[in-house]
């Protein structure tokens, strides 16, 4: 029987697929049954069925669904850079099947009915699972705590003021005691912000030359250290957001070995850009944290490479391109990121021999889910029916112009990819088919 | 033409050849500020915008008095109390002034990296009055320029710049142009306000001023932001003076032939006592003066004047307004 890609069918085989679990790539051919949504069969072999649909696959990977565990979308309130739509839409293009978003929309999430708009925002679209995080702070002025048991029986996965560093140390202790007790974890954006001041970018060689404000990495290193500590204290589950600097990813490492329930994500930017990007003032390189220097960039690939840090997240933050034209010391923070990920870390990780693409797949999906607990990311009999068809062999470059955020702010545009995503299926159901 | 970009956006992209050939006109035209008119009709009939997003009256009054003695057009538009804020964009500012069919544009930004961007996307020439912290290469020029009238050769030459480095786009552009004409940088403030990585842009970096000006032959001392001092980069007035500040006192540690440069505007017994900036080792008017000539220097030769129609004095080829 022919499979269509118009109708889908309710069950059907994807043959000739070389499926990637648990962190290992087959090297044989296989199959994947879905039924209903799920995942009936899997494994090496051609599927003994022939009276069912068939996909052939024609020897590309297939993986778990990307799991993304930073991301920005922007709805409600500032639907011109991203809407929940939108986000989901670049969100299967690029490989991914489930994110979780960060709460500093316009009004920020720090209320249930908040977190239920999200959810039900997200049901409509149907592209892309969305788990919601919750802010620590009522309109993340780092003041007051919200309602945590509230937000986590609405749906909320976890709490972070990213955007913002939490700069009250008891609040960010109560903060760890409570998501403890609800079995969420605490995300952390590492900032001292009266070390951060005005910067704009990594303070080092590039800043003074430019004559650019600097983000010192002590700025980042401070803080991690108080919340490693906090949670050291309390027990809670401190996740940090876009590790960027070595001196973060040694007090993590540390921090783990002595037993402190630590998580940790890098950004794909993070670990292949550094700040000599910004030397022509360029705000498609302007993030936060910023761009850093080659050491770091070193540490955070071998903090990935050791599983000190557990997977890769891209922090996409969809900006509008009239902002992105202002001046770098102007413009906002952020690049874009759901689009390219799976291709920068292939071309920078997998091609280099840092990982196999198995590992990194198992980055990208169950390592990430289980940082928040999400119910995801893996590819097994009986789960869920997300995953993605993936050419590594396919070479491409990156033309923003593309894109299906509604943002085009990437720093990667104009870079040659090794590795594409050719399919995303979500419960089964395609949510991406490249070149349509 | 004679410079290779038609912007002159720091002394970092110049080569030493050009920052010659600029200094030589510049000669060229400071002879004219002694006639009686002191003007010439080399840029008749060419228009200049002077855009000050940052408010700058000395350098802006210097620019423009350049342009009127190249008899030039020109238009002010000081945008500091203007209706372009923080968050228009440059973009905008830059398709309104193409359309406008102007020849040069002289900028000046809080933003670095303001005079490179309008340089990229305008056709005409854009000249940098300064970008923030970034470069403000005439100023630059000027100073090297002083500095020549005074030393001949700069190689082998010891320049202290005194301040605050990290905020001073005076102090990147005098070591870019410094150390291409062989000059060496010694830079010397509060440990606040020099960043380590200005080593690596070509200074020595020093924070003992005794030892600082020891064997120089210039001090070039910045202006101290005086409203930087909430931002605890340094204590206050009267410690920064203590430590830094170049007076009497230190000038007896230094070469009897050092002399004294500031960019203005002075605090006056802050980073210069008023017995040195009133003292005979001072040349900062010459500095002022020098700066008109550097800047009619730079648009004539951005215009697509050739420095040798200037030669033997400016007699030859720049002839008086009739
Ligand atoms: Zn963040």
């Amino acid at each position: 029987m022919e499979w269509s890609w118009k109708r889908i069918p309710a069950e059907y085989l994807v043959a000739n697929v070389r499926l990637c679990r648990d962190g290992k790539l087959a090297d044989r051919p296989g199959f994947l049954h879905v039924q209903k949504g799920l995942v009936a069969a899997l494994g090496p072999g051609a599927p003994s069925r022939e009276d069912l649909p068939v996909l052939d696959g024609g020897g590309l990977v297939c993986a778990p669904g990307l799991v993304d565990v930073h991301v920005h979308f922007r709805e409600p309130g500032q639907e011109e850079k991203e809407t929940i739509a939108t986000g989901s839409r670049s969100a299967a293009a690029g490989g991914f099947t489930a994110v979780v978003t960060m709460p500093n929309t316009r009004p920020p999430v720090d209320h249930a009915p908040m977190v239920r708009y999200i959810l039900d925002r997200a049901q409509e679209t149907g592209l892309c699972r969305v788990f919601p995080t919750a802010a620590i702070s009522r309109g993340q002025e780092g003041e007051t705590l919200t309602e945590f048991g509230d937000l986590v029986k609405a749906g909320a996965v976890g709490f972070t003021d990213d955007g913002r560093p939490v700069m009250h140390g008891k609040l960010m202790q109560f903060a760890l005691q409570y998501a403890r007790v609800l079995g969420v974890p605490v995300t952390c954006h590492a900032e001292d912000l009266t070390l951060a001041g005005k910067g704009v970018m990594h303070a080092g060689y590039w800043s003074t030359k430019l004559g650019l404000a600097g983000l010192p990495r002590l700025a980042e290193d401070v803080m991690v250290f108080r919340d490693v500590e906090l949670a050291r204290a309390t027990g809670g589950h401190l996740h940090v957001a876009h590790v960027s600097t070595k001196g973060t990813v040694e007090i993590i490492r540390r921090a783990r070995e002595q037993g402190v329930h630590v998580t940790a994500e890098v950004t794909p930017h993070h670990l292949t850009l550094d700040h000599s990007c910004c030397r022509d003032f360029s705000p498609l390189y302007k993030m936060s944290p910023p761009l850093r220097e080659q050491e770091d960039i070193e540490a955070v690939t071998q903090g990935l490479v050791d599983g000190v840090l557990d997977c890769v997240a891209t922090d996409h933050a969809p900006h509008t391109a009239m902002e992105k034209e202002l001046m770098f010391d102007q413009a906002p923070f952020g690049v874009v990121g759901l689009e390219t990920a799976l291709a920068v870390c292939h071309t920078h990780l997998v091609r280099t021999g840092r990982l196999s693409l198995g590992q990194l797949m198992e980055k990208m999906s169950s390592r990430a889910a289980e940082t928040y607990g999400l119910p995801c990311g893996r590819l097994e009999e009986g789960g869920e029916a997300d995953f993605l068809l993936f050419d590594p062999d396919e070479e491409w470059t990156v033309q923003p112009e593309a894109l299906r955020s509604m943002s085009r702010n990437t720093p990667y545009g104009g870079h040659k990819l090794a590795g594409r995503v050719k399919a995303t299926f979500l419960r089964g159901r395609p949510t991406y088919r490249d070149g349509e | 033409m004679i410079l290779r970009s038609k912007d002159l956006i720091g002394l970092e992209d110049l080569s030493r050849e050009e920052i010659l050939t600029i200094l030589e006109a510049a000669e060229a035209f400071r002879t004219i500020f002694d006639r009686p008119v002191r003007k010439v009709p080399i840029m008749r009939g060419r228009t200049v915008v002077n855009f000050f997003v940052e408010p700058s009256t000395r350098t802006r009054i210097s620019f423009e008095l350049a342009e009127k003695r190249l008899s030039a057009d020109i238009v002010n538009f000081d945008a500091s109390n203007s209706s372009l804020k923080k968050g228009e964009t440059l973009r905008d500012t830059a398709e309104n002034i193409q359309a406008m069919k102007i020849d040069m544009i002289v900028v000046r930004h809080s933003s670095p990296g303001a005079a490179a961007y309008l340089g990229r996307v305008l056709k005409a020439s854009v000249i940098n009055a300064g970008d923030g912290a970034h470069e403000h290469p005439t100023q630059g020029l000027l100073d090297i320029m002083t500095m020549r009238q005074r030393l001949g050769d700069l190689a082998g030459r010891k320049v202290t710049i005194i301040g605050d480095i990290a905020q001073s786009r005076v102090a990147r552009s005098n070591i870019y142009g410094l150390t291409k004409l062989g000059a060496e940088v010694t830079v010397c403030g509060p440990p606040t306000m020099v960043p380590a990585a200005i080593a690596r842009l070509g200074a020595t970096v020093e924070h003992d001023l005794k030892r600082a000006v020891a064997d120089a032959d210039v001090l070039n001392i910045l202006r101290i932001q005086l409203e930087r001092q909430s931002q605890m980069v340094f204590p206050g007035n009267r410690e920064y003076h203590l430590m830094f500040g170049v007076t009497e006192e230190v000038l007896r540690h230094t070469k009897p032939s050092c002399f004294v440069m500031h960019p203005g505007p002075m605090n006056r017994d802050v980073e210069i006592s008023s017995a040195v900036a009133d003292g005979p080792r001072q040349v900062i008017l010459e500095q002022v003066t020098n700066g008109v000539a550097v800047r009619m220097a730079v648009i004539y030769l951005l215009s697509g004047g050739d420095p040798r129609q200037l030669g033997g004095g400016a007699r030859t080829g720049v002839r008086e307004e009739e």
